[in-house]
């Protein structure tokens, strides 16, 4: 008997009791409450006890806002994904390159799919304005664009819009341990600093 | 009511069992450094988890649709492999199924030669701990690199994990800072020579130390938190980043997933997304969680379904329900009988209460006879349990199918005799009052004679008190008390005090 169908009879065996289950009780909460207002400052205030860096700004003031967040940061040379809307200076736009060519460059921007306002998380699906889950990974600073639409308060509403076909990225402030006696320290693997620029 | 259903448990049990809880135990709660280590760290993310935890209003909501879910998963759990199997498939990933560790081990192994690679990175997996992968694969010739923190500490200072969710939590940023000099430059990229003790300096050691393995790796092996049946996604819950590198970068990804790792649907991950993180580290999301359908972004993807003893839990109506297990470790930060010992004494790579139901279901409670008495059953696992396993059920349902010495059985069935008749039970209390004999000024009697010396030998005995209840109800009363009737057979078990 090959190990599969082997494995399969061993479950229909353990399960000859045929056990019953109740209803799955689905009595949580399934959406948010807050208003808009409500909901982006929350975002904001999470992100930030994340040690995540925020910026808020209107939609006619995006580009200045970005360009001042990678000059302050120093980001002279930034991958970004071949879909993102907005010409910023020092862009390599990502066709393939190699993660040892990322790993050189100063950071990364890119927009979001959705975001969770009481998680402070962002969550990337690889469309073609975040791009590959490369370039989000490997250099050391992370520009992330979120638009109000896209904030959502609970983490049921954003798994209700997102894509499970899509690579999917969840973010939450920057890389983290607490390996060692439980100290959090901010930066091992990934992106040491994520700085979310939230417009609204 | 339990089936015995001859199924096979694990056959190499050598993850999941070691020397005698009581024998381990006691060379632990003896190491001053280990006992200051972890009262320190339980204590911290006790804190933690608590806190998180209030904070979110429908909390019981959840955990009762994640115990739900799960059981449904598991009543269902042939069909639903089915289903994974055929969406991973559909989405181009290559699924694969083993009866054991040895068949895990092996497929593995031919895929990493399949490539050619002679190294792998790895993202911190219980599952591949389980089935002793890296052994395995070094005796193939083949480096399994860990790439999570703890993990790493654990791997370079030939030590094993003490802990599911944080397995280096049992050493101290000095030891870690000895552990990096030694070793690192053995295996790679060494740790800078005027390395500190501070955690953001070994983490930078670490990061350093690693880079060039993810960058180079081209072949990553991980486990699963979730995999979802009907999209055939899989997900990895984790903080450093370490997982994204193995995730994203080779390119062959091999992930070995138990088969109870399942849920039904899409929509069921909302459910653990909120219920894991804030059990584990205590966070309300943590830093990174990944998810693939099948083979992503021109990566070779392959999953190994892995049996190994589960099914054989699976067959025990009284102790399926450890299977809903998402290995958050919440049990064992609240656990007193772990914060005492640690993770080694339960010689296991699943120790705390969870382990102490998990592991000798896994070999048979034969193989891990002392396991279900390392509890206190004091509850608190069950209490802090995101899937409302019943620990302390279980563990008393273990004790009684372990084999017990004979001179144990013997002195329950005095026991039960003494404690069957109102005149007998008497009897015993002038026979008690003799006991104070034995203990001395300081009133705890430190060893007794065999067959009752098991018991001394890891605990001190208060001694009887001078008057009994019964005694006390006489004098104060001026007549004994009443006879009550015998209580009703059955009661509701955890409940009784």
């Amino acid at each position: 008997m090959s190990a599969r169908d082997e494995v399969l009879a061993r479950i229909r065996l353990a399960l000859g009791d045929r056990p019953t289950v109740p209803e799955i009780p689905r009595a949580y909460r399934r959406g948010g409450d807050l208003d808009e207002g409500a909901r982006l400052d929350l975002f904001a205030d999470r992100l930030v006890d994340y040690k995540a860096a925020v910026r808020r700004c209107a939609p006619a003031d995006l580009l200045g806002t970005l360009v001042a967040a990678l000059t302050d940061r120093g980001a002279a040379r930034i991958v970004v994904p071949p879909g993102l809307p907005w010409d910023l200076p020092g862009a390599v736009v990502d066709d393939g390159l190699a993660a040892t060519d990322i790993d050189r460059l100063d950071g990364v921007v890119t927009a979001c799919a959705v975001a969770v306002a009481e998680t402070g998380t962002i969550v990337l699906d690889a469309a073609a304005d975040q791009g590959r889950r490369v370039i989000t990974l490997v250099p050391d600073y992370h520009l992330c664009v979120v638009r109000a639409d896209q904030v959502v308060q609970t983490v049921p509403e954003a798994v209700a819009r997102l894509d499970p076909d899509r690579p999917l990225t969840w973010i939450s402030g920057p890389s983290a341990t607490s390996d060692i006696e439980l100290k959090r320290v901010e930066g091992v693997h990934g992106p040491r600093t994520l700085e979310v620029v939230l417009v609204s | 009511m339990s089936t015995f259903l001859g199924l096979p448990r694990a056959v190499d049990t050598s993850q999941l069992r070691g020397r005698p809880f009581p024998e381990a135990a006691r060379a632990a709660v003896a190491d001053p450094q280990l006992r200051r280590n972890l009262g320190d760290a339980t204590a911290t993310i006790r804190a933690k988890r608590a806190r998180v935890v209030g904070e979110v209003p429908d909390w019981e909501s959840l955990r009762a649709a994640g115990a739900a879910i799960k059981d449904h998963t598991l009543a269902n759990l042939d069909s639903l492999l089915l289903q994974l199997e055929a969406a991973v498939t559909a989405r181009g990933g290559t699924v694969h199924w083993a009866r054991d560790s040895a068949e895990a081990n092996r497929i593995v192994t031919e895929l990493v030669r399949a490539t050619g690679a002679d190294e792998v990175v790895k993202v911190k997996s219980m599952a591949t701990q389980e089935i002793g992968l890296n052994e395995a694969l070094e005796a193939a010739g083949i480096a399994a690199w860990e790439t999570d923190l703890a993990e790493l500490i654990v791997q370079l200072g030939h030590d094993k994990p003490s802990h599911i969710l944080v397995p280096a939590i049992h050493r101290n940023r000095a030891e870690i800072r000895e552990i990096f000099l030694r070793e690192m430059g053995a295996v790679g990229l060494p740790a800078p020579a005027d390395l500190t003790d501070s955690p953001p300096a070994l983490a930078e050691a670490a990061r350093r130390h690693l880079r060039q393995k993810f960058l180079s790796a081209r072949v990553a092996i991980s486990g699963a938190n979730f995999a979802v049946a009907a999209t055939g996604t899989l997900s990895v819950v984790e903080s450093e980043g370490n997982g994204r590198m193995c995730l994203t970068l080779p390119p062959t990804l091999i992930t070995v997933m138990g088969i109870e790792k399942l849920v039904p649907t899409w929509q069921d991950l909302e459910v653990f997304l909120q219920l894991l993180p804030r059990s584990s580290t205590g966070e309300r999301m943590n830093p990174y969680t990944s998810m693939w359908s099948g083979a992503v972004e021109g990566q070779d993807f392959h999953l190994v379904l892995l049996d190994n003893g589960r099914t054989a839990v699976l067959g025990d109506p009284s102790g399926r329900s450890a299977l809903r297990c998402i290995r958050c470790s919440a049990c064992l930060n609240v656990c007193p009988v772990y914060e005492r010992t640690g993770g080694h004494a339960y010689g296991s790579v699943y120790p705390g209460p969870i382990g102490a139901v998990l592991s000798p279901q896994l070999t048979g409670p034969e193989l891990n006879a002392t396991l279900p008495y390392a509890s206190s059953l004091c509850g608190a696992c069950y209490d802090v349990c995101p899937v409302a396993i019943d620990i302390p059920t279980m563990l008393v349902h273990l004790r009684a199918q372990v084999p017990h010495p004979a001179p144990e059985r013997a002195v329950m069935r005095a026991a039960a005799y003494a404690m069957g008749s109102p005149r007998r039970w008497a009897a015993t209390r002038s026979a008690s009052r003799a006991g104070r004999l034995l203990g001395g000024r300081r009133g705890r009697i430190r060893s007794l004679p065999p067959p009752l010396s098991g018991w001394t030998a890891s605990r001190d005995l208060p001694v009887p008190p001078a008057e009994g209840f019964r005694d006390w109800w006489t004098r104060t009363h001026g007549s004994p008390p009443p006879a009550t009737p015998p209580p009703a057979a059955g009661g509701d078990g955890a409940g009784a005090a």
